[in-house]
């Protein structure tokens, strides 16, 4: 159950635990009811709770799929809110823009952060995380995409010479109608 | 649709965001003045007559040569009413009739105008028509009349009339069609009704006709013989009596016609001065019984005593002036002179018959910058102890008008500022300690209500009356007229040259003028009879490492009309005005050419071309000629030969051959020459780029990222030549045979880049060139209307540099110098549209990195300047412009050009007579400096895109500081309010 626990204490303001606490060894300092004897029962309770763990890996193995293919979401929506902004430069574009490389980027800088909920020794986490960095990566090159949509990319020949001066003549000619 | 609706305010925004960026230039109105400038002149009187008789406003009318007609203050000199006439309109002579009206003559005799006194209104016109041209004069007698109608006599085109002052109305009129008759003067007697018309004919006959004015009747015709001639012109001694001259100037003639008979009397002027020698001059005047010879550097005063007696009144070497005479009570004639001594003039009014006496005798301290004193009008007024006094108008050498009352000047006008030849520019001083010219405000108090008042303002607390102090002040903002240089570089010196060959440097702040100087070596001198400036170079732009030295300029000046006279060269501190030096050459100045090189000191290179095709180089140092030497080889002039027809390229050679060794001439060999058929084509128009152009960039990027190569090249003419036929006035050629042919030119090769025919079309034409592309201004005679075409020119040869990998790298050769004797291959585009306006000016827009899009200043008949989009004279417009277009910024085609009345940057002003407009840009890189020129100045500031790089000047500083000021506020609460909600939940 510790667990349990390092999921409530980790970041996590409250949690409503739906376990069974009766058969846990007491962590508070209440003394349990006159007559009643924790041992017996902790004894018959161990197959129990190696089954209640094989359903909690499985329940952080379907988690952590979720949670990796939560950003297919956010690329959907990203998608819509690109073609709603359009394919001209103002404010509105650039902010959905920006804000579609930026999603990405920071969400795979927490890649750690975000599976490790569902740490576990019998959790195989690569696959999702693979899942995960995949659509976030998705979800860059649609920002990119957009910005190259937008004209933000020097991808042109016209973004590398719009400032180069005109060349220089080596003849020098002046002149015209006698004053 | 809920996230729809959403964006909708998000479009709304764009949509705001994007129609705030097309740029209108319209004005609020309290930002007129602030910015610009208007000044108006009238130019070099001419004639003035005076207005005082009534209690009214005292004013003076005059006529300029400039041909205007203008109504002045008489009490400060400002402008009551003007009134510009064409310049084929030349005023011939003005009057007043009936005390309330101001007839004027002009266009050689034929157009006779009233006008109305007080306001200026035109009241009526008149066609006056004759045989032949002639002599035309303008009399209006105020005794003579018709039927109770009012006489104005006009002697114009071999033709006497009269005509009626009410409605102009021609009452009589008689022919002198005798073919040689020459009319020299038109004289009314007062106190009878005949007219004397008095002339020469064959240069040896002397002709009298006597008409009577009441109905145009011949009365008597006399002439007499004199064998020797006449020379110039008749001075009139009296009513019936003239002076005239020999035709060797050495024998004057008295000529009285009294009762009819003609008269003679000879008196050699050896008879009056012994040491006369040289022919003689008559200056003309009127005054009865005085005229006036001039011979060699002596003015003669001569006195007519009764039987053509002739008496020397006065001798003198000074300069002089004499004015004609004005009518006092009792038959007495009055009349000013004006003599000169060092840096004072000495005025004195004398009777006509008393010579010896004065009426009035002052000397006035006279600005040496001034000159000499050309023309002088006398005016009396009745003083209150019944005394006359009187008041004397002069026009000086500089084209100035003062006028002088009680031995003071009581007011001066520069008008010589209304003819304006040459306009260059030149930066203030760097303000360092102690340079500072500026004045600090009168003392803390004043500063603080200055301050308080703004801040009103900006919180728009101010009451109207403060709202109108705020807006005095801004005007006369001391920041303006600053004798430094600014940041933004708006405050600069406009250097002008006036026909009258003086130099004026105006501040663009306020147009003030910083300082004035006429020329001397425009002077009048032995080896340089009657000098004419001709233009201003910009000599010395001191930067960088020559920042000690003052600026300077050059004006380059000729001894004689003719194109073969020589030249003088003279070199002004355009700090101080003072004439650092000055050259007379030995060879002719046909052409300037400044070099793009500049010696250690800032000295720009120039070549001058003499009439000879001798190139000499200037300034004349060693070092000059070394830095010349090295690019020897590339410096090319060309000629325009516009009489004939010929443009004609040349190459320097080593060294003048014959006469002295001069090593800083150099002899010439023609390379190339374009010669135009005569039969079909001749040479109207020839257009160049501004050698001190600044061009950003050789790309222009248009829809899709793709990339065009401008052909970009300093050595490119443009020649617009009409047929033969075409070169008179619009309409006067059927559009069959008629044609405009325009050609690109590059003036090293020769090479004709393009050539356009435009059938149909006929000048004038109005060209400008600037970048990659010229923009020319003609008449379409089919469609009946004015066209504007633009031509663009593409360098194809560096269409392939697309390979972004290697521009990347920089692996191409766009910027590594190129000659022009490799062939280039130039693509052109262009197309034209219909224009409403007939056109004084084309200029285009410039500013400091070329960055700027640009705006074409359009000088419109109407006198004003009109900012017209480059983006309009696109080539590439379309009906249809693509998406990718439109985004480009491309406007849908139209067959005409939209005048958007908010676009007129001079506003509700004209420039009257409009000549020219000079564009110079700020070191703001979005600002451009307009300056136009006519016989009104205006000045103002551009921002063809906006002023994107700086706060406009209605920035609402106010909401800035408020939203700052809240900002703060709420950060602080917000700050206050969480740490005590804080403390709380650590409480609970």
């Amino acid at each position: 159950m510790e667990k349990g626990k390092g999921v409530m204490g980790s970041g996590q303001r409250w949690a409503v635990d739906f376990s069974d606490n009766s058969t846990a060894p007491s962590s508070r300092d209440i003394l349990d009811p006159l007559g009643f004897t924790r041992a017996s029962v902790d004894q018959d309770d161990s197959t129990v709770s190696r089954q209640k763990k094989d359903a909690e890996s499985n329940w952080k193995a379907q988690k952590a799929w979720e949670v990796a293919q939560a950003p297919f979401k956010n690329l959907l929506m990203m998608g819509f809110m690109m073609w709603m902004a359009g394919n001209t430069v103002h404010l509105f574009s650039i902010g959905i823009t920006f804000s579609a490389l930026w999603q990405p980027i920071s969400a795979l800088q927490g890649v750690g952060k975000v599976f490790e909920p569902y740490k576990d020794s019998k959790v195989e986490l690569l696959g999702p995380k693979l899942l995960f960095i995949a659509l976030n990566l998705g979800g860059l090159a649609l920002g990119v995409w957009k910005l190259n949509t937008l004209g933000l990319l020097p991808t042109h020949a016209s973004d590398w010479v719009s400032s180069l001066p005109p060349a220089q003549e080596v003849e020098y000619s002046g002149g015209g109608i006698p004053i | 649709m809920a996230i729809r609706s959403f964006f909708v305010p998000f479009l709304l925004f764009g949509l705001y965001f994007y129609s705030s960026l097309s740029p209108v230039l319209s004005l609020y109105e309290d930002q007129v003045g602030l910015m610009d400038w208007h000044q108006q002149y009238i130019g070099k009187v001419k004639q003035a007559v005076f207005s005082t008789q009534k209690t009214g406003r005292r004013r003076v009318i005059v006529s300029t040569e400039e041909n205007v007609i203008a109504s002045l203050d008489l009490r400060h000199g400002e402008i009551f009413w003007r009134h510009l006439l064409g310049s084929d309109d030349v005023i011939d002579g003005i009057d007043i009739g009936l005390g309330k009206y101001v007839i004027t003559l002009s266009s050689g005799g034929s157009i006779l105008r009233s006008w109305n006194l007080p306001d200026g209104q035109m009241v009526w016109e008149s066609y006056l028509q004759g045989p032949k041209h002639s002599k035309s004069f303008l009399l209006v007698p105020t005794n003579l009349k018709i039927e109770k109608d009012s006489v104005i006599v006009v002697f114009s085109n071999g033709r006497l009339h009269a005509v009626s002052c009410i409605d102009g109305e021609v009452l009589w009129k008689k022919d002198f069609e005798a073919e040689s008759f020459e009319v020299q003067q038109v004289i009314k007697p007062p106190g009878s009704d005949l007219i004397y018309v008095v002339g020469f004919a064959a240069s040896s006959q002397f002709e009298m006709y006597q008409i009577n004015g009441r109905n145009g009747e011949l009365l008597k015709h006399e002439s007499t013989t004199f064998s020797s001639g006449f020379l110039g012109e008749v001075s009139l001694v009296s009513s019936e009596t003239v002076v005239a001259l020999d035709s060797t100037g050495s024998i004057l003639l008295t000529i009285s016609f009294q009762n009819g008979e003609i008269s003679f009397q000879q008196t050699p002027i050896s008879n009056l001065y012994e040491h006369f020698s040289g022919p003689a001059i008559i200056i003309p005047s009127s005054v009865p019984g005085i005229f006036a010879i001039k011979t060699n550097a002596i003015t003669i005063f001569i006195r007519v005593i009764g039987e053509g007696m002739l008496e020397v009144a006065e001798k003198t070497n000074h300069e002089t002036a004499i004015s004609d005479s004005l009518p006092l009570s009792e038959g007495q004639q009055a009349f000013a002179l004006i003599q000169h001594a060092g840096s004072e003039i000495h005025l004195a009014v004398k009777l006509a018959h008393d010579w010896d006496g004065n009426l009035l005798k002052e000397s006035i301290k006279m600005n040496q910058q001034r000159g000499l004193v050309h023309k002088v009008f006398i005016n009396n007024y009745i003083r209150t102890d019944k005394s006359h006094g009187f008041r004397v108008l002069i026009v000086m050498e500089d084209h100035s008008l003062l006028l002088l009352q009680q031995g003071t000047i009581v007011w001066s006008r520069e008008d010589g500022l209304a003819s304006i030849i040459d306009v260059t520019t030149s930066e203030l001083p760097v303000e360092r300690d102690g340079v500072s010219v500026a004045k600090v405000e009168h003392n803390l108090f004043e500063w603080l209500k200055g301050h308080m008042l703004k801040l009103k303002g900006t919180l728009m607390l101010a009451s109207p009356e403060d709202v109108a102090l705020i807006q005095s002040m801004r005007l006369k903002s001391s920041e303006k007229s600053k004798m430094t240089r600014d940041h933004n570089g708006f405050r600069k010196l406009l250097i002008v040259l006036t026909r009258a060959g003086k130099l004026f440097a105006l501040h663009t702040g306020d147009g003030h003028i910083v300082w004035s100087h006429l020329l001397r070596s425009l002077h009048k001198s032995e080896p340089c009879q009657s000098p004419i400036g001709l233009n201003l170079y910009q000599w010395q732009v001191p930067h960088h490492h020559a920042m000690d030295e003052n600026p300077s300029v050059l004006v380059v000046s000729r001894c004689g009309p003719s194109s073969d006279a020589p030249g003088v060269l003279s070199f002004i501190d355009t700090y101080t005005g003072n004439e650092l030096s000055s050259l007379s050459l030995a060879h002719a100045v046909a052409q300037v050419i400044p070099l793009p090189y500049t010696d250690s000191t800032e000295q720009r290179l120039h070549l001058l071309i003499d009439s000879d095709k001798h190139a000499h180089l200037y300034p004349k140092t060693s070092e000059a000629l070394s830095i010349f030497k090295r690019e020897f080889s590339n410096i090319y002039w060309y000629s325009v030969e516009g009489h004939n027809g010929i443009i004609k390229g040349h190459a320097l050679k080593y060294e003048c051959t014959g006469k002295v060794a001069d090593e800083f001439c150099f002899d010439t060999r023609e390379l190339w020459s374009v010669v135009f058929p005569s039969e079909s084509e001749k040479i109207i128009a020839t257009v160049t780029r501004k050698l001190n152009e600044v061009v950003h960039t050789q790309a222009k990027v248009i829809a899709d990222q793709d990339v065009m190569y401008k052909y970009i090249s300093k050595n490119l003419l443009f020649v617009v030549t009409v047929a033969p036929k075409g070169c008179g006035e619009i309409g006067s050629v059927t559009p069959e045979e008629s044609w405009l042919v325009a050609y690109l030119i590059d003036t090293v090769t020769g090479r004709i880049l393009h050539r356009v025919t435009h059938h149909g079309a006929q000048g004038p034409v109005h060209a400008v060139f600037s970048e990659n592309w010229v923009v020319y201004h003609y008449f379409n005679l089919r469609a009946h209307r004015y066209e504007l075409s633009v031509i663009e020119l593409y360098d194809q040869s560096r269409a392939d540099n697309k390979d972004v990998w290697k521009l990347v790298l920089g692996k191409h050769n766009l910027t590594s110098p190129i000659s022009l004797f490799s062939r280039p291959e130039v693509i052109t585009k262009s197309q034209s549209y219909f224009f409403t306006h007939s056109v004084k000016a084309i200029a285009v827009t410039s500013t400091a990195k070329g960055i700027t899009s640009k705006q074409l200043l359009i000088g419109t008949i109407g006198d004003q300047v009109l900012a017209l989009d480059k983006r309009f004279l696109d080539p590439r417009r379309s009906v249809n412009p693509t998406q990718a277009e439109k985004e480009e910024g491309i406007i849908p085609l139209t067959d005409s050009l939209p005048i958007i009345p908010q676009s007129y940057v001079t506003h509700a002003l004209r420039v009257e007579g409009l000549r020219g407009i000079i564009t110079v840009p700020a070191k703001l890189e979005s600002t451009t400096l307009v300056f136009a020129h006519g016989v009104d100045l205006f000045f103002t500031q551009l921002a063809p895109s906006r002023t994107y790089d700086s706060l406009t000047e209605d920035f609402n500083y106010a909401l800035l500081l408020i939203t700052i000021v809240a900002l703060v506020a709420a950060i602080f609460v917000t700050w206050r309010l969480s740490e005590r909600k804080e403390l709380q939940e650590k409480w609970r």
